[in-house]
């Protein structure tokens, strides 16, 4: 314990330098500005903006990140009181009660209650993240290939047993995204592999952000564009000081449906696949059904904009427990910074807490001063914020397009990619309106060069025996939830249609 | 909206079949003291890629997912004169790069967007189409050191009329 307070204090050292204060509050600005774009949120940031990190070292950049990822939290309460349309998938159910009290006028008092629950959120998570971090990382030191193997179809198992998307095609996004990770050179014998037409670009593999700007830059962008066809109508918002500290005593009120949002978004956004979206939304069920009056919910109840809120933010954090211990990301937005690791030159995992003391603490640090700079700057700013929201398209896509074009470019200095990219963005954007879900993609390339070689490391150790992941004892637990997690929909889907049809 | 994922499914389907063919170009069996062949994981992958397209066009003749129940257009005119002018303007734009390079392809395309789709005045059409690439110069060339691609036009003249004597200034 006061060893894990040690390593923190030490954390803050790197943390509070100024270089990295000052890329905290970067971070904060561009996540806020990002977030309350409509339609834009972390995970479109974090792809578009990770090339341009390469200016700073590797903790620089990984802080700059992270406080975009809790500036984006924050931001994407803002367009969904302001104009009903969620910032990001995980403030829709902001808007449930958000948007009803912005109606009511009571605009400002709905932005200051999402930033104190988000606050309260990002601290609480941040907390626990510092408490559970080490021992996990503890244990999955002494993981082996075929425990590593079984975790990452675990992941993959939650997509599918926790993911409300069609099963058939989200298992074809996970492989898709596994067979692109496989383009280049096979990593045992080095000889080519799956060189698509004899091009020689196809030689250096398919790098990750070529598929992640493809899908959330140039392909929500597509996307965005032709969802946001009608007219916007944007809220009044008038701050005052008053108005502000008034509504911080009136948050007394909602002060358990902020810890229950926050302990529920942590631990569900520790689960892979999960992420904020689910967590939020499962919050603000469970605040209504606590309530005395859920009737009053959806109509313009502080609690309701609270709860998600808290849950979004604390589950941002939860995500990156098991991205830092086990290498094994908890949403889209942390497969995108653990491909961002790798070409860092870090290996993720639980080596990490032992040889990168430095970056994971000063790490977990600034997230303790991103969640406050957030909020500071989030109230100080809600007018500029909600200029942003006035921005029309015709500007912002074309300028994320260019940056796209760049970003994609940068890391391979390839036009090839570029080319690549375009038809992600295109392919992505087609597929998404047929309900494929495309994160699982996003996750599998990233995961994929680490699954596949833990996968032929375990034959080897068996001499080709696919028995070593059931007989370990943890590979085989980690298996068999991976399984049920699997089978479950099914049976579950096939159960519906009986009872329909009798 | 049935038709289109009808195709998606059975594009989809024979870019697994090829994605299996391509594998086994490797070998895809075990190799005895080095453990599996090198196109074994993409082959079974592209296996398994095959079987979810077979399982989503069983889906869609039953017409169990919501595309597939869906009566409404894939595209609407609207959206499709979107679709082509955002994913048009910018293959366009990728594309003269080739010639034009990265500093030149980037303005022109600004301008075009701003100015004929967004209806925006000329001052900020040209502010934003001018800043842009400037912005860009300073932050890759100079700060990251990483060379955008100058095209065939940097090639022939414009590397040594403008490209090299910033970066005698700045680096």
């Amino acid at each position: 314990m006061i060893e894990v307070f040690n390593l923190l204090i030490e954390g803050f050292a790197v943390a509070l330098q100024w270089q990295n204060l000052l890329l905290v509050v970067a971070g904060c600005v561009a996540g806020l500005f990002i977030g309350a774009m409509p339609g834009l949120g972390s995970v479109n940031g974090v792809a578009i903006l990770l090339p341009l990190t390469f200016l700073v070292p590797p903790t620089g950049a990984i802080i700059f990140l992270g406080a975009l990822y809790y500036g984006a939290m924050y931001g994407g309460a803002i367009s969904s009181i302001m104009l009903g349309i969620p910032g990001a998938s995980t403030a829709v159910a902001t808007t449930f009660d958000g948007r009803p009290m912005a109606l009511k006028g009571d605009a400002d008092r709905a932005l200051v209650a999402a930033a104190s629950a988000s606050f309260v959120g990002g601290t609480i998570s941040v907390v626990l993240f510092t408490l559970f971090a080490p021992p996990l990382a503890d244990v999955a030191l002494k993981f082996g290939p075929p425990e590593e193997f079984t975790l990452m179809i675990l992941a993959f198992a939650t997509f599918v047993g926790l993911g409300s998307d069609d099963i058939p095609k989200t298992l074809f996004s996970i492989m898709i995204g596994l067979a692109m990770s496989t383009v280049g050179l096979d990593i045992v014998s080095g000889q080519p592999r799956l060189i698509f037409f004899d091009l020689p670009g196809f030689y250096h593999g398919i790098n990750f952000l070529v598929l992640a700007i493809g899908i959330y830059g140039i392909g929500e962008m597509l996307w965005v564009i032709e969802q946001s066809k009608g007219k916007m109508v944007i809220s009044k918002a008038e701050v005052s000081v008053r108005r502000i500290l008034d509504t911080i005593k009136q948050l007394k009120g909602s002060i358990r449906q902020m810890l229950m949002g926050s302990f529920l978004g942590y631990f569900v956004g520790i689960l892979p696949a999960a992420g904020a979206t689910p967590g939020s939304l499962m919050a603000y069920g469970v605040a209504k059904t606590m309530d005395r009056e859920p009737e009053t919910f959806g109509r313009g109840n502080i609690k309701g904009v609270v709860a998600p809120e808290a849950a979004n933010n604390a589950a941002s954090t939860g995500s990156m427990l098991p991205m830092l211990t086990l290498g094994i990301p908890g949403s889209p937005t942390t497969a995108i910074l653990l491909g961002g690791m790798v070409i860092w030159g870090l290996e993720p995992g639980p080596r990490l807490f032992v040889d990168h003391k430095d970056f994971v603490w000063g790490l977990i640090a600034s997230l303790y001063a991103a969640n406050l700079f957030a909020l500071l700057i989030n109230i100080a700013f809600i007018p500029a914020f909600i200029a942003v929201l006035r921005m029309p398209f015709t500007i912002l896509a074309p300028v994320i397009y260019v940056l796209c074009v760049v970003g994609g470019y940068a890391p391979t200095k390839d036009m090839h990619d570029v080319w690549l990219m375009l038809i992600f963005g295109v392919v992505g954007y087609l597929m998404r309106k047929l309900d494929y879900p495309l994160a699982p993609a996003v996750l599998a390339i990233v995961l994929g060069p680490l699954a596949e070689a833990s996968m032929r490391q375990s034959l080897i150790m068996n001499q080709g025996g696919f028995d070593i992941f059931v007989t370990r004892p943890i590979s085989g637990t980690i298996l068999v939830i991976a399984i049920v997690l699997l089978v479950w929909p099914m049976i579950k889907a096939m159960n519906k249609r009986r009872t329909a049809k009798a | 909206m049935r038709l289109a994922e009808l195709i998606m499914a059975v594009v989809m389907a024979c870019f697994s079949a090829y994605l299996m063919w391509k594998s086994a170009e490797l070998p895809v069996g075990w190799i005895k003291g080095s453990g599996p062949g090198g196109g074994a994981f993409p082959f079974w992958l592209g296996a398994g890629m095959l079987l979810c397209c077979a399982w989503i066009i069983v889906r869609w003749a039953r017409r169990l997912s919501p595309p597939s129940q869906s009566t409404e257009a894939y595209m609407d005119r609207r959206s499709l004169q979107l679709f082509l002018i955002g994913a048009g303007s910018l293959t366009v734009m990728i594309g003269l790069i080739h010639i034009l390079g990265v500093y030149v392809s980037v303005p022109l395309y600004l301008i075009f967007y701003l100015r004929w789709i967004g209806h925006h005045a000329w001052p900020l059409t040209g502010g934003v189409g001018l800043l842009t690439p400037v912005v860009t110069f300073f932050f890759f060339e100079i700060g990251l050191k990483i060379e955008l691609p100058k095209g065939l036009a940097g090639k022939h003249f414009l590397n040594e009329l403008i490209y090299y004597p910033l970066y005698d200034i700045f680096l």
